[in-house]
């Protein structure tokens, strides 16, 4: 090496990252109740704020349960974008109240990635969202950036969960309100909690049967009384053992008494699971913000820089449009904008002191009733059993004997992380949607742990599962096309060891480019 | 695993990748008592994060690492996905010029490789489109999955009475008399006969405590991974500037691409400044999907379900160092400079001969001495450009004010 020659790394990252089409001062993901509410209170102080929302969903993702467990209980109506969207315009008057303060509102836009700068991540030419919809990706830049993406659906599985018909209240109140899509009568609704009420109120409101409502616990985890006088049977002490059915779908949950005893049917088309609710902070951790655990849940505990958060991904069940106007008014605080009296959002009321210990309580039901042939990961097809005794997944057809989750840890607690690596279980195309909970709820069972002892696995962009011709770039930039390299372009690093030393070094050198 | 009561060993080896892991695995095939200190979870970093190729030509380790591989299923008992064959596709005559290059340099070692026509390659490769000019077919080589494999190295080498303590930082070597002692831990002080050093990026911030310079600079690179599609005959497919495989799932899981140089990290993998060493995914993940769908024309429908980021560390050639040192005389290092998976079984190998026997038995490895560097200036990474981007770089008015 020469003593003065200094060089720049052609195939280093440098300035080749793709830059964004669009910008926006203040970008929101998520129009629902929080999100509409922040654009809102930012277009009205003259911000220019881009609101994207991934409803009407592509029925390519909604058919993977993605975000949402729609359990394959649909309408054709899904396949016609067009009627959803008119759909989603009607039942949400927001949206024109956007559209006329010159709002730029993106519906059918999926958000699959946010990216900032930070550790480890210098790169970037400026903070940048990932869009798609269905035919193209592109990226969006930010000034400020809030994420509003809401709550999924908290999911067990049991005998028969792939069956037509066992849907995430989530999914359900989805395909009920936003699509009206909703393809079944008879619901049994598990869970006794106010979700629960709130979900078997809405389908009755809907004119929809409710046959029953099932609750593992001893008695209703919330006031029922409304539903029992409106017909809906209270079944306590009892689990989901089968979704039983044909092919065209679910005819009866078949329910087992967590003590012991005999099973009974109940006659429904859908089995709707309102256990509970989880925070949608796959964007959030993708971004880099530092995620806790709150109330059974991961939530957002700080952001990085320019980036706020509102609704349920922030913490379930608080009063979504304050929380949506504080967030905005925090982004407005930050651009410079003079913020008048700025009302504190309502303290998130908590949620039950023992949801952890409820969610377990229906985990260890199911797994004492429903025994440990059951997937744990429908995807990938990890039984309870693979998962507690940490075997390889079965296309390898190579059991291994005598391991089991507390092998791997050193006392310490197994990683789910880890645990997805070598069972499979979590890393399929629903990209553990279905499963991560109960997954965490195994692990913290099979290692005799409580439940917030297992960290979070993480999450990775694409957020939603898209095509490659979806996300290959379009608008890749020159410097990315010419520095590409298989690995790092380290001419020396390829040449025959027997070489190095002699003069066939510096010819082979000259020929190693673009290996 | 209960906490290890026990706080020495023979030898000691710091790092719980997959170098650390085959080394201790062929230390504890010799009755050796041997024990692993890793600061996170076996195979947690690069280890478990790459794309699986088992076909290094350059290394001196290759004829080892072609021997070993169908052997190792066996060998460890337990499973590491390991399938024969490589096939490198090329989109243009430059790309098919240089594969073939490669496939040379093998040719002349002894291994059989031949060249396929557009149509050859769409038979063998169903995911191929109109758009590929060839392809080279190694009958040798092949691929196998890291983290499945990290995970056999642990439990086999627990299986023959080594031990591995997880969750437990390094945060200094200890020498007495010119050799060394032990290390001092997150758990306090650990003794040995003989210390191997295989930590990756933090190798050379470990070597740094007692005085040796190691020259290694630690970077990100990404990789995507997509939703599972029925199996080709060969998995080992890659080409048009990717690396990478399909999965005995179904999976395609390809990287390449330009990586991001990180500063240098403490021995606990921290920045100077204590800034936790995240791997973040990036946009790069539309680069790479643009590639592979150049690549798999009749995958374009297939989803992408995750992208990771790993970091790994090169030494300034990019060449491996695998050294027992002269002075302390028991210290045995070892860095792949980022190309280590694949090479584990016979790198392992080199250092079980190093530590037992003071020399690599089956191969000359001379050339990967530490002592290459001994003249290196210190400012190395700023001459080849080895360093992180500069965020003012970018004069964009849309870049968040601090």
């Amino acid at each position: 090496m020469e003593d003065e020659e200094v060089t720049s790394d052609f195939h280093a990252i440098g300035e080749k990252h793709t830059r964004a089409t669009e910008h926006a001062e203040l970008l929101v993901i998520g129009a629902g109740e929080a999100g509409l509410a922040a654009a809102l209170e930012a277009a009205r102080a003259g911000v220019q704020v881009t609101l994207v929302d991934e409803n009407p969903l592509g029925p390519g993702l909604i058919g993977m349960d993605v975000p949402l467990l729609f359990g394959n209980r649909w309408t054709a109506a899904v396949q016609n974008q067009g009627r959803m969207l008119e759909q989603i315009l009607a039942t949400n008057p927001g949206l024109e109240e956007a559209f006329e303060l010159g709002v730029e509102v993106k519906l059918g836009t999926y958000a699959w990635g946010a990216f900032v700068a930070g550790p480890n991540l210098q790169s970037l030419p400026e903070p940048v969202v990932g869009l798609a919809d269905e035919t193209r990706s592109w990226l969006c830049g930010f000034k400020r950036l809030i994420i509003a993406a809401g709550a999924r659906d908290l999911v067990y599985s049991f005998a028969g969960f792939e069956t037509p018909g066992v849907v995430g209240a989530q999914g359900f109140a989805s395909l009920v309100s936003r699509y009206g899509a909703f393809n079944g009568r008879r619901i049994v609704v598990l869970g006794t909690g106010d979700l629960a009420v709130r979900t078997a109120a809405l389908a009755l409101d809907a004119g929809l049967e409710v046959a029953a409502m099932v609750e593992v616990r001893d008695a209703a985890q919330s006031d029922v009384s409304l539903m029992v006088s409106r017909g809906v049977e209270i079944i306590t002490g009892h689990a989901i053992l089968e979704a039983r059915g044909n092919a065209e779908g679910v005819t009866a949950a078949v329910l087992a008494p967590v003590a012991g005893g005999e099973p009974r049917g109940i006659d429904c088309d859908t089995i709707v699971l309102a256990i509970g609710a989880v925070p949608v902070i796959d964007l959030a951790d993708v971004a880099g913000a530092k995620l806790t655990r709150c109330d059974g849940s991961y939530v957002v505990e700080s952001a990085p820089a320019g980036v706020f958060f509102a609704g349920d991904c922030a913490g379930l069940g608080a009063d979504a449009a304050a929380s949506g106007r504080a967030a905005a008014q925090a982004a407005l605080r930050s651009l410079g904008h003079e913020v008048t009296a700025a009302p504190a959002p309502a303290p998130v009321p908590p949620l039950p002191a023992d949801t952890d210990a409820y969610r377990m309580d229906w985990m260890r039901a199911l797994m004492a009733t429903g025994g440990l042939d059951v997937h744990a990961c429908t995807c990938e097809e990890v039984t309870r059993r693979d998962l507690l005794t940490v075997q390889p997944p079965r296309y390898l057809d190579a059991p291994v004997a005598g391991r089991d989750l507390t092998s791997l840890g050193d006392g310490a607690p197994p990683s789910q992380d880890q645990i997805k690596r070598l069972t499979r279980a979590c890393m399929g195309p629903c990209q553990a949607r279905r499963c991560r909970e109960q997954v965490a709820m195994m692990m913290a069972i099979g290692t005799d742990r409580p439940l917030g002892a297992i960290a979070l696995a993480g999450y990775r962009a694409p957020v939603r599962p898209l095509p490659l011709g979806v996300l290959a770039a379009s608008d890749e930039t020159a410097e990315m096309a010419e520095g590409w390299n298989v690995w790092f372009g380290i001419r020396t690093q390829w040449i025959p060891y027997a070489d190095i030393g002699t003069e066939r070094e510096t010819e082979r050198a000259g020929r190693m480019m673009h290996f | 695993m209960s906490a290890m009561e026990k706080k020495s060993a023979s030898v000691i080896v710091i790092g719980g990748g997959v170098t650390g892991l085959s080394a201790a695995w062929w230390l504890a095939r010799d009755g050796v008592d041997v024990l692993v200190i890793e600061k996170g979870i076996v195979g947690w970093e690069a280890s478990g994060r790459n794309g699986g190729g088992c076909t290094h030509y350059q290394s001196p380790l290759f004829d080892e690492e072609q021997r070993l591989w169908p052997q190792m299923d066996e060998l460890l008992g337990y499973p590491t996905e390991y399938r024969r064959e490589r096939v490198i596709m090329a989109l243009t005559d430059a790309q098919l010029a240089q594969y073939q290059d490669h496939g040379d340099i093998c040719a002349r070692m002894g291994y059989h490789y031949e060249t396929l026509d557009a149509k050859q390659t769409r038979e063998l490769v169903p995911l191929a489109g109109d758009n590929v000019v060839g392809a080279v077919h190694y009958h040798f080589g092949g691929q196998a999955n890291p983290q499945r494999s990290v995970q056999a190295y642990a439990w086999a080498l627990q299986d023959k009475g080594g031990r591995i303590l997880q969750h437990t930082a390094v945060s200094s070597i200890v020498t007495k008399g010119g050799r060394v002692t032990g290390v001092e831990t997150s758990l306090g002080r650990f003794d040995c006969d003989h210390l191997v050093l295989a930590a990756g990026p933090q190798t050379g911030a470990l070597l740094d405590t007692i005085g040796i310079y190691l020259p290694v600079a630690p970077a990100r690179a990404e990789m995507i991974v997509t939703e599972p599609l029925p199996l080709m005959r060969i998995g080992g497919v890659d080409g048009n500037g990717l690396y990478g495989r399909q999965t005995l799932r179904g999976n395609l899981a390809y990287g390449g691409g330009p990586h991001e140089w990180l500063e240098d990290t403490g021995p606990d993998g921290r920045t100077a400044a204590g800034g936790i060493a995240a791997r973040p995914a990036s946009q790069l993940l539309q680069n790479l999907s643009k590639r592979l769908v150049e690549l798999f024309p009749r995958a374009a429908h297939v989803r992408v379900i995750r992208s990771w980021a790993g970091i790994i560390e090169n030494t300034p050639d990019g060449r491996p160092v695998i050294d027992r040192l002269d002075e302390p005389g028991n210290l045995t290092v070892a860095t792949m400079s980022s190309v280590g998976f694949g090479l584990s079984p016979a790198a392992g190998h080199a250092i079980r001969d190093l530590v037992m026997e003071g020399r690599c038995s089956f191969t000359d490895i001379d050339k990967l001495g530490l002592d290459r560097f001994a003249n290196l200036p210190r400012d190395w990474r700023a001459r080849q450009g080895w360093v992180p981007p500069v965020l003012s770089d970018f004069a964009t008015p849309a870049r968040l004010p601090a």
